[in-house]
């Protein structure tokens, strides 16, 4: 664990990959030290987010150090299904690129349980990585200026589903109708951190 | 309910207040004023809570009429034709406030005693502009309601605040967790050079103009959680200083953060302002 220095209210903790950073912010969530507030997991890092009227940044770093981590837990239990038309513009790409045929990509997409790890890049929007299989996937060279929302897409070794219209550079596999961010619902955002996902194949 | 009807919006108008901390977590950043100090000065002078919203006008030009006899008060940048700057004063029903644009310093803050009671979005008032949450930015014949007083008005005549000033700004530099990947003659440019705020500076950030910042690490950076105040370097190596409306993550090194308190000031630069970073 490196505690790097992130002005006069933060501390980004940067760690050695995903599992650690998850089991990290597994526990900071369950157990606040006083005067945080706000965590940002993301891919390597905690970003640790203190009121500076409440705490000090010596004391939120020694507390974050006295953390023990906690492997294998989660944020939430909850599961949520996703109904897939896979019908993305990019699903051929994605297939050459892992060697295999358009109908396997889906079959391994449906196949395995993703988790959320992170959010970021838009209100609601989840980095979901897989339990099992090999996702690397290289971003478009180009970005399309408007992926239309339910969008579902691969990056980096992440799935993800568009909550809005947006620009994008992440390869397109196919699309739902589910609002996975939806201002009148509680809670609005569906892909939590630590929210287990299956996505369904229906036409 | 006691109402404030907007004439004219001005250049951008947007509801504030203190953000939506805490959400960081699906993605959500935390918004609110750009100049913390003046909206919370705002408040106070009307007796509000911290949390109540003001409006933050951008470069003067709203014009509202108040549909009943309402305390208001504007702070931050000061405008022609407010008579209630840093010093509350009745707005009588039927009569208009018009911002002129202000000689220096860029946002207004207005209060009125009972806050600003738009709807909230996800615990917050706030327009975030990147986000696309919060009420949208206002527009001429918007009705804004006003709520219920909460607090005793503190019966300051007038706050001794300095305005926002117009010529250069020097605010204090922090380490960022990326410091390390300038090199080491860019990590003293950053601190001793003079910026100038672009025109394509927003609520979202300051992009700063100036000597362009030399990479020593070119690896691409996994994205990673970052907050007001920081510096960020992107390939084209001109530093964007962010702001309340900034992203939850960015892909782009932070080389520096400037301090907390000093971003308020920040967020009343306007373009072709200078700025310099003291460590």
């Amino acid at each position: 664990m490196r505690v790097l220095p992130s002005g006069s209210t933060a501390l980004l903790v940067e760690l050695t990959d995903l599992d650690e950073v998850l089991a990290l912010y597994a526990a900071l969530e369950e157990d606040r030290p006083p005067g945080v507030v706000d965590l940002v997991p993301a891919a390597r890092t905690v970003l640790v987010v203190t009121d500076p009227a409440a705490t000090t940044l010596d004391a939120v770093e020694a507390a974050v150090r006295r953390t023990a981590p906690r492997p294998g837990r989660r944020a939430t239990a909850e599961q949520v299904e996703v109904p897939v038309v896979y019908d993305g513009e990019d699903l051929d790409d994605v297939a050459a690129h892992l060697g295999v045929d358009p109908g396997e990509v889906v079959r391994r997409h449906t196949g395995t349980e993703w988790t959320v790890a992170f959010s970021g890049f838009a209100p609601g929007f989840g980095y979901l990585t897989p339990a099992d299989g090999a996702w690397d996937l290289p971003r478009r060279p180009s970005p399309r200026t408007r992926v239309p929302a339910g969008s579902i897409a691969l990056a980096g070794g992440f799935t993800g589903v568009y909550p809005r219209e947006s620009p994008g550079g992440w390869q397109l596999v196919g699309h739902t109708d589910l609002a996975v961010f939806d201002l009148s619902r509680e809670p609005a955002a569906l892909l939590r951190p630590g929210v287990r996902v299956r996505f369904v194949a229906v036409s | 309910m006691s109402v404030l009807t907007v004439l004219a919006p001005g250049p951008l108008t947007t509801v504030q207040d203190l953000g939506r901390p805490g959400l960081a977590g699906i993605g959500v950043g935390r918004s609110g004023a750009c100049d913390r100090a003046s909206a919370a000065l705002a408040n106070r002078l009307v007796g509000n809570e911290p949390g109540a919203a003001v409006l933050e006008a951008t470069l003067g030009g709203l014009v509202l009429r108040a549909e009943a006899d309402l305390l208001v008060v504007t702070t931050g940048a000061r405008c022609p034709g407010s008579a209630v700057h840093d010093a509350p004063g009745l707005l009588r029903a039927g009569t208009t406030l018009a911002l002129g644009t202000p000689p220096a310093g860029l946002r207004t803050y207005l209060a009125v005693r009972g806050g600003v009671a738009v709807e909230r979005v996800l615990g917050s008032r706030s327009t975030d502009l990147l986000a696309g949450l919060g009420p949208p930015a206002l527009r001429a014949g918007d009705v804004l309601p006003v709520g219920p007083p909460t607090g005793a008005v503190p019966g300051i005549d007038v706050a001794p605040v300095p305005d926002p000033p117009g010529g250069e700004v020097t605010v204090r530099l922090l380490p960022g967790p990326r410091t390390d990947w300038l090199t080491a003659a860019a990590q003293d440019v950053l601190g001793s050079a003079t910026w100038t705020v672009t025109a394509e500076s927003n609520r979202v950030g300051l992009r700063l103009d100036g000597p362009r910042l030399e990479r020593r690490v070119s690896d691409e950076l996994p994205s990673e959680g970052l907050v007001r105040g920081a510096l960020q370097v992107p390939p084209s190596g001109a530093p964007v200083l962010f702001l309340a409306d900034a992203p939850v993550t960015g892909g782009y090194p932070v080389a520096g953060y400037v301090a907390d308190d000093d971003v308020d000031r920040c967020g009343q630069l306007r373009p072709g302002q200078t700025l310099r970073l003291r460590r």
